[in-house]
Protein backbone atom coordinates (compact mmCIF):
# COMPACT_ATOMS: atom_id res chain seq x y z
CA UNK A 1 0.00 0.00 0.00
CA UNK A 2 0.61 3.47 -0.97
CA UNK A 3 -0.59 6.00 0.95
CA UNK A 4 -0.24 9.76 -0.47
CA UNK A 5 1.16 12.35 1.43
CA UNK A 6 -1.24 15.07 1.88
CA UNK A 7 0.10 18.38 0.40
CA UNK A 8 1.14 17.11 -2.61
CA UNK A 9 -1.48 17.54 -4.63
CA UNK A 10 -1.00 21.19 -4.46
CA UNK A 11 2.48 20.63 -5.28
CA UNK A 12 1.95 18.91 -8.40
CA UNK A 13 -0.36 21.30 -9.37
CA UNK A 14 1.97 23.93 -9.60
CA UNK A 15 4.15 22.36 -12.20
CA UNK A 16 3.49 23.65 -15.53
CA UNK A 17 1.70 21.53 -17.90
CA UNK A 18 -0.38 19.56 -15.97
CA UNK A 19 -3.77 21.99 -15.76
CA UNK A 20 -4.96 19.56 -18.34
CA UNK A 21 -4.94 16.42 -16.59
CA UNK A 22 -5.90 17.24 -13.09
CA UNK A 23 -9.01 19.25 -12.08
CA UNK A 24 -10.78 16.54 -14.10
CA UNK A 25 -9.15 13.72 -11.56
CA UNK A 26 -9.15 15.70 -9.01
CA UNK A 27 -13.00 16.32 -9.39
CA UNK A 28 -13.47 12.96 -10.07
CA UNK A 29 -11.88 11.80 -6.67
CA UNK A 30 -14.58 13.99 -4.67
CA UNK A 31 -17.46 12.55 -6.49
CA UNK A 32 -16.55 9.39 -5.88
CA UNK A 33 -16.00 9.74 -2.48
CA UNK A 34 -13.02 8.45 -1.53
CA UNK A 35 -10.75 9.69 1.37
CA UNK A 36 -7.13 7.76 -0.10
CA UNK A 37 -6.54 9.28 -3.14
CA UNK A 38 -6.61 6.02 -5.26
CA UNK A 39 -8.28 6.16 -8.49
CA UNK A 40 -9.03 3.89 -10.61
CA UNK A 41 -7.92 3.76 -14.61
CA UNK A 42 -11.03 5.04 -15.41
CA UNK A 43 -10.69 8.11 -13.38
CA UNK A 44 -8.44 9.35 -16.21
CA UNK A 45 -10.18 8.65 -19.43
CA UNK A 46 -12.45 10.81 -21.19
CA UNK A 47 -16.02 10.88 -21.26
CA UNK A 48 -16.77 9.29 -24.02
CA UNK A 49 -14.25 6.22 -22.60
CA UNK A 50 -15.95 5.93 -19.73
CA UNK A 51 -19.60 6.23 -20.97
CA UNK A 52 -18.81 3.53 -23.59
CA UNK A 53 -17.71 0.92 -20.65
CA UNK A 54 -20.44 2.04 -18.45
CA UNK A 55 -23.05 1.02 -21.20
CA UNK A 56 -23.18 -3.03 -21.36
CA UNK A 57 -24.72 -2.48 -25.19
CA UNK A 58 -22.00 -0.09 -26.24
CA UNK A 59 -18.92 -1.98 -24.35
CA UNK A 60 -17.14 -4.28 -26.78
CA UNK A 61 -15.95 -6.38 -23.90
CA UNK A 62 -19.30 -7.56 -23.79
CA UNK A 63 -19.14 -9.41 -26.71
CA UNK A 64 -15.78 -11.38 -24.89
CA UNK A 65 -17.99 -12.08 -22.24
CA UNK A 66 -21.17 -13.59 -24.10
CA UNK A 67 -18.52 -16.07 -25.71
CA UNK A 68 -17.43 -17.04 -22.30
CA UNK A 69 -20.96 -17.58 -21.46
CA UNK A 70 -21.22 -20.41 -23.85
CA UNK A 71 -18.07 -21.63 -23.38
CA UNK A 72 -19.34 -22.04 -19.76
CA UNK A 73 -21.60 -24.82 -20.75
CA UNK A 74 -19.66 -26.52 -23.30
CA UNK A 75 -18.79 -29.95 -23.06
CA UNK A 76 -14.96 -30.12 -23.48
CA UNK A 77 -12.41 -32.77 -22.97
CA UNK A 78 -11.43 -36.37 -22.15
CA UNK A 79 -13.99 -35.48 -18.99
CA UNK A 80 -17.03 -34.26 -21.12
CA UNK A 81 -17.44 -31.90 -18.53
CA UNK A 82 -18.55 -28.36 -19.34
CA UNK A 83 -17.51 -25.75 -16.53
CA UNK A 84 -21.27 -25.31 -15.39
CA UNK A 85 -21.57 -29.12 -14.41
CA UNK A 86 -19.54 -28.71 -11.53
CA UNK A 87 -19.75 -25.04 -10.95
CA UNK A 88 -23.46 -24.28 -12.34
CA UNK A 89 -25.01 -21.19 -11.97
CA UNK A 90 -21.26 -18.62 -12.50
CA UNK A 91 -23.76 -16.09 -11.07
CA UNK A 92 -23.47 -17.84 -7.53
CA UNK A 93 -20.76 -19.77 -7.94
CA UNK A 94 -18.15 -17.29 -9.42
CA UNK A 95 -19.35 -14.00 -7.52
CA UNK A 96 -16.33 -12.25 -6.04
CA UNK A 97 -13.65 -14.80 -7.38
CA UNK A 98 -12.26 -12.79 -9.71
CA UNK A 99 -11.84 -10.32 -6.90
CA UNK A 100 -9.94 -12.49 -4.88
CA UNK A 101 -7.42 -13.61 -7.62
CA UNK A 102 -4.49 -14.09 -7.79
CA UNK A 103 -4.78 -16.80 -5.20
CA UNK A 104 -2.53 -19.41 -3.03
CA UNK A 105 -2.37 -22.87 -4.91
CA UNK A 106 -1.59 -25.09 -2.78
CA UNK A 107 -0.56 -27.84 -4.72
CA UNK A 108 2.07 -25.58 -6.83
CA UNK A 109 2.73 -24.16 -3.52
CA UNK A 110 2.48 -20.45 -5.55
CA UNK A 111 -0.18 -18.01 -6.71
CA UNK A 112 -2.02 -18.75 -9.64
CA UNK A 113 -3.92 -15.83 -11.88
CA UNK A 114 -7.39 -16.12 -13.06
CA UNK A 115 -6.29 -17.58 -16.51
CA UNK A 116 -4.25 -20.24 -14.78
CA UNK A 117 -6.61 -21.62 -12.41
CA UNK A 118 -9.26 -21.40 -15.27
CA UNK A 119 -6.51 -23.76 -17.23
CA UNK A 120 -6.25 -25.92 -14.30
CA UNK A 121 -9.67 -27.24 -14.16
CA UNK A 122 -9.33 -27.35 -17.95
CA UNK A 123 -6.32 -29.81 -17.89
CA UNK A 124 -7.11 -31.52 -14.00
CA UNK A 125 -11.09 -31.52 -14.16
CA UNK A 126 -12.00 -31.54 -18.04
CA UNK A 127 -9.01 -33.55 -19.53
CA UNK A 128 -8.89 -30.78 -21.90
CA UNK A 129 -5.37 -28.80 -23.88
CA UNK A 130 -5.25 -25.44 -21.99
CA UNK A 131 -6.29 -22.51 -24.32
CA UNK A 132 -3.00 -20.21 -24.97
CA UNK A 133 -2.21 -16.92 -23.30
CA UNK A 134 -4.53 -14.23 -24.81
CA UNK A 135 -6.28 -16.62 -26.62
CA UNK A 136 -9.87 -15.56 -27.46
CA UNK A 137 -10.69 -18.78 -25.11
CA UNK A 138 -9.30 -17.96 -22.04
CA UNK A 139 -10.08 -13.80 -22.10
CA UNK A 140 -13.95 -14.98 -23.07
CA UNK A 141 -13.63 -17.14 -19.76
CA UNK A 142 -11.92 -14.77 -17.70
CA UNK A 143 -13.93 -11.83 -18.73
CA UNK A 144 -17.18 -13.73 -17.93
CA UNK A 145 -16.07 -15.14 -14.45
CA UNK A 146 -14.51 -11.76 -13.96
CA UNK A 147 -18.13 -9.91 -14.63
CA UNK A 148 -19.45 -12.18 -11.79
CA UNK A 149 -17.02 -9.62 -9.87
CA UNK A 150 -18.20 -6.21 -11.52
CA UNK A 151 -19.08 -3.76 -8.38
CA UNK A 152 -17.37 -5.94 -5.20
CA UNK A 153 -14.51 -4.85 -4.00
CA UNK A 154 -10.93 -6.55 -4.56
CA UNK A 155 -10.71 -9.02 -1.69
CA UNK A 156 -6.51 -10.39 -3.34
CA UNK A 157 -3.82 -10.55 -0.77
CA UNK A 158 -5.86 -11.45 2.04
CA UNK A 159 -4.51 -15.45 2.47
CA UNK A 160 -1.47 -14.83 4.61
CA UNK A 161 0.04 -17.66 2.78
CA UNK A 162 1.00 -14.86 0.07
CA UNK A 163 2.76 -12.82 2.09
CA UNK A 164 6.25 -13.74 0.42
CA UNK A 165 4.54 -13.51 -2.89
CA UNK A 166 3.13 -9.84 -2.36
CA UNK A 167 6.16 -8.92 -1.24
CA UNK A 168 8.12 -10.15 -4.24
CA UNK A 169 6.00 -8.56 -6.42
CA UNK A 170 6.58 -4.96 -4.65
CA UNK A 171 10.11 -5.05 -4.91
CA UNK A 172 9.71 -5.50 -8.46
CA UNK A 173 7.19 -2.84 -8.39
CA UNK A 174 9.71 -0.59 -7.22
CA UNK A 175 12.75 -2.22 -8.67
CA UNK A 176 14.63 0.58 -11.41
CA UNK A 177 14.78 -0.93 -14.98
CA UNK A 178 15.63 -0.91 -18.57
CA UNK A 179 17.38 1.55 -20.75
CA UNK A 180 15.21 4.22 -18.77
CA UNK A 181 15.89 3.36 -15.56
CA UNK A 182 12.23 3.93 -14.47
CA UNK A 183 10.22 1.60 -11.90
CA UNK A 184 6.77 1.38 -12.15
CA UNK A 185 6.41 3.67 -8.71
CA UNK A 186 8.22 6.38 -10.68
CA UNK A 187 5.18 6.87 -12.90
CA UNK A 188 2.47 5.20 -10.99
CA UNK A 189 3.09 6.39 -7.62
CA UNK A 190 5.18 9.65 -8.24
CA UNK A 191 3.97 10.70 -11.55
CA UNK A 192 0.37 9.56 -11.78
CA UNK A 193 -2.02 12.16 -13.35
CA UNK A 194 0.60 13.95 -15.14
CA UNK A 195 0.86 13.40 -19.20
CA UNK A 196 3.37 11.30 -20.98
CA UNK A 197 2.90 12.09 -24.35
CA UNK A 198 -0.77 13.18 -24.29
CA UNK A 199 -1.69 10.01 -21.93
CA UNK A 200 -2.57 10.68 -17.95
CA UNK A 201 -0.25 8.12 -16.43
CA UNK A 202 -3.38 6.30 -14.06
CA UNK A 203 -2.28 4.68 -10.33
CA UNK A 204 -1.73 1.35 -12.08
CA UNK A 205 -4.91 -0.35 -10.28
CA UNK A 206 -5.97 -3.49 -12.12
CA UNK A 207 -9.49 -2.92 -11.46
CA UNK A 208 -11.07 -4.19 -15.02
CA UNK A 209 -9.23 -6.84 -16.38
CA UNK A 210 -9.38 -8.56 -18.68
CA UNK A 211 -9.72 -5.22 -20.66
CA UNK A 212 -10.90 -4.08 -23.77
CA UNK A 213 -8.00 -1.71 -24.90
CA UNK A 214 -9.21 0.53 -27.77
CA UNK A 215 -5.42 0.66 -28.98
CA UNK A 216 -5.40 -2.64 -28.73
CA UNK A 217 -8.63 -2.95 -31.04
CA UNK A 218 -9.66 -5.74 -28.46
CA UNK A 219 -9.29 -7.72 -25.24
CA UNK A 220 -5.96 -8.24 -23.33
CA UNK A 221 -5.20 -9.43 -20.07
CA UNK A 222 -3.47 -7.58 -17.48
CA UNK A 223 0.06 -9.33 -18.48
CA UNK A 224 -0.48 -7.85 -21.88
CA UNK A 225 -0.81 -4.74 -20.01
CA UNK A 226 2.54 -5.25 -18.09
CA UNK A 227 4.38 -5.55 -21.47
CA UNK A 228 3.49 -2.69 -22.83
CA UNK A 229 4.55 -1.19 -19.55
CA UNK A 230 7.80 -2.87 -19.34
CA UNK A 231 8.35 -2.16 -23.15
CA UNK A 232 7.89 1.17 -22.51
CA UNK A 233 10.60 1.58 -20.69
CA UNK A 234 12.83 -0.49 -22.58
CA UNK A 235 13.30 -3.53 -20.61
CA UNK A 236 12.38 -7.06 -21.70
CA UNK A 237 9.30 -8.77 -21.09
CA UNK A 238 8.98 -11.93 -19.40
CA UNK A 239 7.26 -14.71 -20.58
CA UNK A 240 3.39 -14.79 -20.20
CA UNK A 241 2.74 -17.16 -17.04
CA UNK A 242 6.18 -15.98 -15.48
CA UNK A 243 6.20 -15.74 -11.17
CA UNK A 244 7.40 -12.20 -11.50
CA UNK A 245 4.08 -11.55 -13.42
CA UNK A 246 1.84 -13.47 -11.47
CA UNK A 247 3.83 -11.97 -8.19
CA UNK A 248 3.41 -8.04 -9.54
CA UNK A 249 -0.24 -9.13 -10.82
CA UNK A 250 -0.86 -9.84 -6.81
CA UNK A 251 0.96 -6.79 -5.61
CA UNK A 252 -1.02 -4.40 -7.62
CA UNK A 253 -4.66 -6.22 -6.69
CA UNK A 254 -3.36 -6.23 -3.19
CA UNK A 255 -2.16 -2.78 -3.60
CA UNK A 256 -6.20 -2.32 -4.70
CA UNK A 257 -7.68 -3.82 -2.02
CA UNK A 258 -11.21 -2.46 -1.59
CA UNK A 259 -11.45 -0.95 -4.89
CA UNK A 260 -14.17 -1.87 -6.89
CA UNK A 261 -14.05 -4.19 -9.86
CA UNK A 262 -14.94 -3.07 -13.42
CA UNK A 263 -14.35 -5.83 -15.26
CA UNK A 264 -15.15 -5.84 -18.44
CA UNK A 265 -13.21 -2.17 -18.37
CA UNK A 266 -12.73 -0.42 -21.52
CA UNK A 267 -9.14 1.66 -21.67
CA UNK A 268 -7.26 3.75 -24.09
CA UNK B 1 -20.60 -17.42 -36.92
CA UNK B 2 -19.85 -13.85 -35.15
CA UNK B 3 -20.71 -12.72 -31.83
CA UNK B 4 -23.36 -10.29 -32.27
CA UNK B 5 -24.98 -7.89 -29.96
CA UNK B 6 -28.17 -6.20 -29.73
CA UNK B 7 -30.02 -3.61 -27.74
CA UNK B 8 -33.51 -2.79 -27.83
CA UNK B 9 -36.22 -1.66 -24.81
CA UNK B 10 -38.12 -4.73 -23.97
CA UNK B 11 -41.42 -3.37 -23.85
CA UNK B 12 -42.60 -0.09 -25.89
CA UNK B 13 -45.31 1.79 -26.94
CA UNK B 14 -46.80 1.84 -30.22
CA UNK B 15 -45.42 5.22 -31.73
CA UNK B 16 -42.48 5.08 -29.55
CA UNK B 17 -38.80 6.16 -31.18
CA UNK B 18 -36.58 3.78 -29.89
CA UNK B 19 -32.77 2.83 -29.90
CA UNK B 20 -31.21 0.27 -31.47
CA UNK B 21 -28.03 -0.45 -30.58
CA UNK B 22 -25.67 -3.22 -32.60
CA UNK B 23 -22.22 -4.70 -31.83
CA UNK B 24 -20.33 -7.31 -33.62
CA UNK B 25 -17.28 -9.33 -33.18
CA UNK B 26 -14.95 -8.41 -36.37
CA UNK B 27 -11.50 -7.33 -36.87
CA UNK B 28 -12.45 -4.75 -40.20
CA UNK B 29 -9.03 -5.28 -41.80
CA UNK B 30 -8.53 -2.18 -43.91
CA UNK B 31 -6.36 -3.43 -46.55
CA UNK B 32 -4.12 -0.60 -45.32
CA UNK B 33 -1.83 -2.65 -43.04
CA UNK B 34 1.23 -3.51 -44.13
CA UNK B 35 2.67 -7.07 -42.82
CA UNK B 36 6.08 -7.92 -41.62
CA UNK B 37 6.89 -8.86 -45.02
CA UNK B 38 5.99 -6.09 -46.54
CA UNK B 39 2.94 -6.86 -48.01
CA UNK B 40 -0.32 -5.65 -46.80
CA UNK B 41 -2.99 -7.70 -45.18
CA UNK B 42 -6.04 -8.15 -47.66
CA UNK B 43 -8.89 -5.78 -46.68
CA UNK B 44 -11.63 -7.87 -44.58
CA UNK B 45 -14.43 -5.88 -43.65
CA UNK B 46 -18.37 -5.54 -42.88
CA UNK B 47 -19.54 -2.82 -45.49
CA UNK B 48 -23.32 -3.59 -44.81
CA UNK B 49 -25.50 -3.54 -42.00
CA UNK B 50 -29.16 -4.21 -43.17
CA UNK B 51 -32.33 -3.75 -40.47
CA UNK B 52 -35.73 -4.81 -41.49
CA UNK B 53 -38.46 -4.67 -39.03
CA UNK B 54 -41.30 -7.69 -39.64
CA UNK B 55 -39.71 -7.74 -43.05
CA UNK B 56 -39.44 -4.17 -44.22
CA UNK B 57 -35.91 -2.26 -44.43
CA UNK B 58 -36.00 0.71 -42.33
CA UNK B 59 -32.48 1.29 -41.72
CA UNK B 60 -29.46 0.59 -43.99
CA UNK B 61 -25.65 1.24 -43.37
CA UNK B 62 -22.65 1.15 -45.90
CA UNK B 63 -19.60 0.71 -43.75
CA UNK B 64 -15.81 1.62 -45.15
CA UNK B 65 -13.00 0.52 -43.10
CA UNK B 66 -12.35 3.51 -41.31
CA UNK B 67 -15.08 2.05 -39.19
CA UNK B 68 -13.69 0.97 -35.82
CA UNK B 69 -12.96 -3.37 -35.16
CA UNK B 70 -16.14 -5.02 -33.59
CA UNK B 71 -18.28 -2.18 -35.67
CA UNK B 72 -21.20 -0.51 -33.32
CA UNK B 73 -23.89 1.04 -34.91
CA UNK B 74 -26.94 2.57 -32.86
CA UNK B 75 -29.82 4.23 -34.93
CA UNK B 76 -34.11 4.64 -34.52
CA UNK B 77 -36.68 3.20 -35.58
CA UNK B 78 -40.93 4.09 -34.60
CA UNK B 79 -41.81 0.98 -32.46
CA UNK B 80 -45.18 0.05 -34.89
CA UNK B 81 -46.19 -3.13 -33.92
CA UNK B 82 -44.92 -6.25 -32.15
CA UNK B 83 -42.89 -8.57 -33.87
CA UNK B 84 -39.56 -9.16 -35.09
CA UNK B 85 -36.34 -6.99 -35.71
CA UNK B 86 -33.65 -8.49 -37.75
CA UNK B 87 -30.27 -7.37 -38.16
CA UNK B 88 -27.85 -8.74 -41.24
CA UNK B 89 -24.35 -8.01 -41.55
CA UNK B 90 -22.96 -8.76 -44.88
CA UNK B 91 -18.64 -9.30 -45.38
CA UNK B 92 -16.56 -8.68 -48.50
CA UNK B 93 -16.65 -11.81 -48.91
CA UNK B 94 -20.23 -11.93 -49.58
CA UNK B 95 -21.60 -13.66 -46.44
CA UNK B 96 -23.99 -12.46 -44.34
CA UNK B 97 -24.70 -13.15 -40.80
CA UNK B 98 -28.52 -12.53 -39.31
CA UNK B 99 -29.81 -12.17 -36.12
CA UNK B 100 -33.65 -11.19 -35.00
CA UNK B 101 -34.81 -9.79 -31.64
CA UNK B 102 -38.45 -9.95 -30.57
CA UNK B 103 -40.40 -6.37 -30.00
CA UNK B 104 -43.20 -6.29 -27.76
CA UNK B 105 -45.55 -3.08 -28.94
CA UNK B 106 -48.09 -2.22 -26.54
CA UNK C 1 3.88 -6.50 -35.29
CA UNK C 2 4.61 -2.95 -36.74
CA UNK C 3 2.36 -0.62 -35.70
CA UNK C 4 1.47 1.53 -38.94
CA UNK C 5 -0.53 4.44 -37.81
CA UNK C 6 0.70 7.84 -37.88
CA UNK C 7 0.41 9.50 -35.26
CA UNK C 8 0.69 12.81 -34.32
CA UNK C 9 3.18 13.95 -31.79
CA UNK C 10 2.51 18.11 -32.16
CA UNK C 11 0.42 17.57 -29.13
CA UNK C 12 3.24 16.13 -27.59
CA UNK C 13 6.02 18.54 -27.76
CA UNK C 14 6.81 21.20 -24.82
CA UNK C 15 4.16 20.32 -22.84
CA UNK C 16 5.65 16.52 -21.89
CA UNK C 17 9.53 18.15 -21.52
CA UNK C 18 8.27 20.31 -18.93
CA UNK C 19 6.69 17.92 -16.72
CA UNK C 20 8.83 14.91 -17.31
CA UNK C 21 12.33 14.06 -16.93
CA UNK C 22 13.82 13.15 -20.22
CA UNK C 23 13.91 9.87 -19.86
CA UNK C 24 10.48 9.44 -19.08
CA UNK C 25 9.56 11.72 -22.33
CA UNK C 26 11.63 9.53 -24.76
CA UNK C 27 9.79 6.52 -23.48
CA UNK C 28 6.53 8.25 -25.31
CA UNK C 29 7.92 9.34 -28.76
CA UNK C 30 6.10 6.32 -30.41
CA UNK C 31 8.28 4.84 -33.93
CA UNK C 32 6.65 6.86 -37.14
CA UNK C 33 5.72 5.29 -39.92
CA UNK C 34 4.23 6.45 -42.75
CA UNK C 35 1.23 4.95 -44.21
CA UNK C 36 1.22 3.67 -47.93
CA UNK C 37 -1.83 5.85 -49.37
CA UNK C 38 -3.98 8.70 -47.87
CA UNK C 39 -7.22 10.51 -48.87
CA UNK C 40 -6.71 14.20 -49.66
CA UNK C 41 -8.68 17.42 -49.28
CA UNK C 42 -9.53 16.80 -52.73
CA UNK C 43 -10.49 13.15 -52.60
CA UNK C 44 -12.42 13.83 -49.98
CA UNK C 45 -14.36 16.67 -52.35
CA UNK C 46 -14.46 13.98 -55.02
CA UNK C 47 -16.19 11.53 -52.66
CA UNK C 48 -18.34 14.01 -51.41
CA UNK C 49 -19.30 15.02 -55.01
CA UNK C 50 -19.96 11.42 -55.86
CA UNK C 51 -22.76 11.84 -52.64
CA UNK C 52 -24.36 15.18 -53.24
CA UNK C 53 -24.24 14.20 -57.50
CA UNK C 54 -22.39 17.80 -57.53
CA UNK C 55 -25.49 19.08 -55.88
CA UNK C 56 -25.47 22.50 -53.65
CA UNK C 57 -24.43 21.98 -50.19
CA UNK C 58 -25.49 24.17 -46.96
CA UNK C 59 -24.81 24.20 -43.83
CA UNK C 60 -26.89 23.58 -41.31
CA UNK C 61 -29.65 21.49 -39.67
CA UNK C 62 -26.87 18.37 -39.61
CA UNK C 63 -25.33 18.62 -36.07
CA UNK C 64 -21.76 16.44 -36.12
CA UNK C 65 -20.73 15.56 -32.40
CA UNK C 66 -17.20 13.97 -32.06
CA UNK C 67 -14.90 14.84 -29.15
CA UNK C 68 -12.66 17.58 -30.06
CA UNK C 69 -9.91 15.86 -28.12
CA UNK C 70 -9.49 12.31 -29.01
CA UNK C 71 -7.77 9.54 -26.66
CA UNK C 72 -6.95 6.92 -29.24
CA UNK C 73 -7.40 7.15 -33.10
CA UNK C 74 -8.54 3.09 -33.24
CA UNK C 75 -11.74 4.61 -31.91
CA UNK C 76 -13.89 7.54 -32.23
CA UNK C 77 -17.38 8.05 -31.12
CA UNK C 78 -19.61 9.93 -33.84
CA UNK C 79 -22.96 10.67 -33.84
CA UNK C 80 -25.21 12.87 -36.24
CA UNK C 81 -28.66 13.92 -35.39
CA UNK C 82 -30.37 16.14 -38.69
CA UNK C 83 -32.89 18.16 -37.32
CA UNK C 84 -35.83 17.47 -39.37
CA UNK C 85 -39.05 16.35 -39.46
CA UNK C 86 -39.49 12.34 -40.67
CA UNK C 87 -42.28 12.70 -42.65
CA UNK C 88 -43.24 10.50 -45.19
CA UNK C 89 -43.24 13.12 -47.40
CA UNK C 90 -40.37 15.18 -45.95
CA UNK C 91 -37.32 13.50 -44.09
CA UNK C 92 -33.52 12.40 -44.10
CA UNK C 93 -32.89 10.18 -46.90
CA UNK C 94 -29.31 9.67 -45.86
CA UNK C 95 -26.67 11.01 -43.60
CA UNK C 96 -22.86 10.07 -45.19
CA UNK C 97 -19.57 10.70 -43.03
CA UNK C 98 -16.19 11.57 -44.64
CA UNK C 99 -12.61 12.03 -43.59
CA UNK C 100 -10.13 14.41 -45.00
CA UNK C 101 -6.47 12.04 -43.88
CA UNK C 102 -7.68 8.29 -43.58
CA UNK C 103 -6.40 6.41 -46.82
CA UNK C 104 -9.96 6.64 -47.69
CA UNK C 105 -12.14 9.65 -47.61
CA UNK C 106 -15.61 7.48 -47.13
CA UNK C 107 -16.47 6.32 -43.74
CA UNK C 108 -20.02 5.48 -44.07
CA UNK C 109 -23.41 6.34 -45.50
CA UNK C 110 -26.94 5.56 -43.22
CA UNK C 111 -29.96 5.16 -45.39
CA UNK C 112 -33.18 6.72 -43.51
CA UNK C 113 -36.69 6.21 -43.94
CA UNK C 114 -39.60 7.63 -42.47
CA UNK C 115 -39.60 4.82 -40.43
CA UNK C 116 -36.54 5.83 -38.24
CA UNK C 117 -38.97 8.85 -36.56
CA UNK C 118 -36.13 10.36 -35.75
CA UNK C 119 -32.55 11.21 -38.09
CA UNK C 120 -30.21 10.38 -35.79
CA UNK C 121 -27.15 7.60 -36.09
CA UNK C 122 -24.23 7.05 -34.24
CA UNK C 123 -20.78 4.85 -34.66
CA UNK C 124 -17.42 4.49 -33.89
CA UNK C 125 -14.69 5.40 -36.31
CA UNK C 126 -10.86 5.24 -36.50
CA UNK C 127 -8.43 8.63 -37.69
CA UNK C 128 -5.02 7.83 -37.96
CA UNK C 129 -4.34 11.72 -37.76
CA UNK C 130 -5.86 14.73 -37.07
CA UNK C 131 -8.21 16.30 -39.38
CA UNK C 132 -11.53 17.61 -40.70
CA UNK C 133 -14.24 15.49 -40.60
CA UNK C 134 -17.68 16.16 -42.61
CA UNK C 135 -21.45 15.10 -42.24
CA UNK C 136 -23.64 15.50 -44.74
CA UNK C 137 -27.71 14.96 -44.93
CA UNK C 138 -29.80 14.46 -48.31
CA UNK C 139 -33.56 14.81 -48.09
CA UNK C 140 -36.13 13.95 -49.89
CA UNK C 141 -36.62 17.41 -51.67
CA UNK C 142 -33.04 16.81 -52.88
CA UNK C 143 -31.57 19.46 -50.80
CA UNK C 144 -28.23 18.47 -49.17
CA UNK C 145 -27.36 20.03 -45.61
CA UNK C 146 -23.93 19.74 -43.89
CA UNK C 147 -21.97 20.30 -40.77
CA UNK C 148 -18.03 19.88 -40.44
CA UNK C 149 -15.48 19.16 -37.44
CA UNK C 150 -11.88 19.09 -36.63
CA UNK C 151 -10.19 16.43 -34.71
CA UNK C 152 -7.26 16.24 -32.77
CA UNK C 153 -5.83 12.77 -32.35
CA UNK C 154 -2.92 12.23 -29.48
CA UNK C 155 -0.78 9.22 -29.13
CA UNK C 156 -1.38 6.70 -26.52
CA UNK C 157 1.23 5.73 -24.38
CA UNK C 158 3.16 2.42 -23.49
CA UNK C 159 2.02 0.58 -26.70
CA UNK C 160 3.32 -3.16 -28.39
CA UNK C 161 5.86 -2.65 -30.19
C1 LIG D 1 7.11 5.75 -18.21
C2 LIG D 1 6.02 5.70 -17.29
C3 LIG D 1 5.50 4.32 -16.93
C4 LIG D 1 6.19 3.30 -16.34
C5 LIG D 1 7.66 3.26 -15.94
C6 LIG D 1 5.23 2.24 -16.15
N1 LIG D 1 4.01 2.61 -16.61
FE1 LIG D 1 2.29 1.61 -16.41
N2 LIG D 1 1.28 3.00 -17.47
C7 LIG D 1 1.84 4.18 -17.92
C8 LIG D 1 0.84 4.91 -18.68
C9 LIG D 1 1.03 6.25 -19.36
C10 LIG D 1 -0.33 4.12 -18.67
C11 LIG D 1 -1.67 4.42 -19.37
C12 LIG D 1 -1.42 4.26 -20.83
C13 LIG D 1 -2.54 4.46 -21.75
O1 LIG D 1 -3.68 4.44 -21.33
O2 LIG D 1 -2.26 4.61 -22.93
C14 LIG D 1 -0.01 2.94 -17.88
C15 LIG D 1 -0.92 1.93 -17.58
C16 LIG D 1 -0.67 0.91 -16.66
C17 LIG D 1 -1.66 0.00 -16.20
C18 LIG D 1 -3.13 -0.03 -16.60
C19 LIG D 1 -4.02 0.56 -15.55
C20 LIG D 1 -5.48 0.42 -15.88
O3 LIG D 1 -6.24 1.32 -15.54
O4 LIG D 1 -5.88 -0.59 -16.44
C21 LIG D 1 -1.03 -0.86 -15.32
C22 LIG D 1 -1.67 -2.01 -14.56
C23 LIG D 1 0.36 -0.48 -15.28
N3 LIG D 1 0.54 0.61 -16.10
C24 LIG D 1 1.33 -1.11 -14.52
C25 LIG D 1 2.69 -0.83 -14.62
C26 LIG D 1 3.72 -1.64 -14.01
C27 LIG D 1 3.48 -2.87 -13.17
C28 LIG D 1 4.91 -1.06 -14.35
C29 LIG D 1 6.31 -1.57 -14.03
C30 LIG D 1 6.65 -2.83 -14.63
C31 LIG D 1 4.62 0.13 -15.12
N4 LIG D 1 3.25 0.21 -15.30
C32 LIG D 1 5.55 1.02 -15.58
C33 LIG D 1 3.11 4.63 -17.68
C34 LIG D 1 4.12 3.88 -17.10
C1 LIG E 1 -15.06 -31.75 -12.82
C2 LIG E 1 -15.50 -30.55 -12.13
C3 LIG E 1 -14.95 -29.22 -12.61
C4 LIG E 1 -14.99 -28.71 -13.89
C5 LIG E 1 -15.47 -29.35 -15.17
C6 LIG E 1 -14.46 -27.37 -13.79
N1 LIG E 1 -14.10 -27.09 -12.51
FE1 LIG E 1 -13.41 -25.33 -11.82
N2 LIG E 1 -13.14 -26.16 -9.98
C7 LIG E 1 -13.54 -27.42 -9.62
C8 LIG E 1 -13.19 -27.66 -8.22
C9 LIG E 1 -13.43 -28.93 -7.44
C10 LIG E 1 -12.57 -26.46 -7.77
C11 LIG E 1 -11.99 -26.19 -6.37
C12 LIG E 1 -10.50 -26.28 -6.40
C13 LIG E 1 -9.98 -27.69 -6.67
O1 LIG E 1 -10.40 -28.60 -6.01
O2 LIG E 1 -9.15 -27.83 -7.58
C14 LIG E 1 -12.57 -25.55 -8.90
C15 LIG E 1 -12.10 -24.25 -8.85
C16 LIG E 1 -12.29 -23.31 -9.84
C17 LIG E 1 -11.99 -21.89 -9.72
C18 LIG E 1 -11.42 -21.20 -8.48
C19 LIG E 1 -12.57 -20.91 -7.57
C20 LIG E 1 -12.14 -20.22 -6.28
O3 LIG E 1 -13.06 -19.87 -5.52
O4 LIG E 1 -10.96 -20.02 -6.04
C21 LIG E 1 -12.33 -21.30 -10.89
C22 LIG E 1 -12.20 -19.81 -11.24
C23 LIG E 1 -12.81 -22.34 -11.76
N3 LIG E 1 -12.79 -23.53 -11.10
C24 LIG E 1 -13.24 -22.12 -13.05
C25 LIG E 1 -13.60 -23.16 -13.92
C26 LIG E 1 -13.88 -22.96 -15.31
C27 LIG E 1 -13.87 -21.61 -16.04
C28 LIG E 1 -14.17 -24.17 -15.83
C29 LIG E 1 -14.46 -24.53 -17.29
C30 LIG E 1 -13.43 -24.16 -18.22
C31 LIG E 1 -14.07 -25.13 -14.74
N4 LIG E 1 -13.73 -24.48 -13.60
C32 LIG E 1 -14.34 -26.48 -14.87
C33 LIG E 1 -14.18 -28.34 -10.41
C34 LIG E 1 -14.39 -28.20 -11.77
Amino acid sequence: MTPRQPGRMTARAALAGLAAALPAVACLAQQDGRQDGRLSGSAFMSAETREMQADDAANPGMLSVLDGEALWSRKEGAAGRACADCHSDAATSMRGVAARFPAFDAARNAPVNLDQRINICRAEKQGAAPFAWESPEILALSAYVGLQSRGLPITAGEDPRLAPFIERGRGFYSLRQGQLDLACASCHDDNWGRLLGSSPIPQAHPTGYPIYRLEWQGMGSLQRRLRNCLAGVRAEPFAYGAPEYVELELFLMTRAHGMVMETPAVRP
Amino acid sequence: MARTLINIPKQTRRGEVIEIKTLIAHPMETGFRPLANGSLAPRDIINRLVCTYNGEEVFRADLFPAITANPYVAFTTVATESGEIALSWTDDRGQTQTETVAIKVE
Amino acid sequence: MAKARVRTTEKAGATRRQVLRAGIAAAAVPLLLVRPARATPREMEAAIRAFTGGAEMRPGKVALDLPPLVENGNSVPVTVTVDHPMAPEDHVQAIALFNERNPQPNVAVFHLTPRAGRAAVSTRIRLGDSQKIVAIARLADGSYWSDEAEVIVTLPACVEN
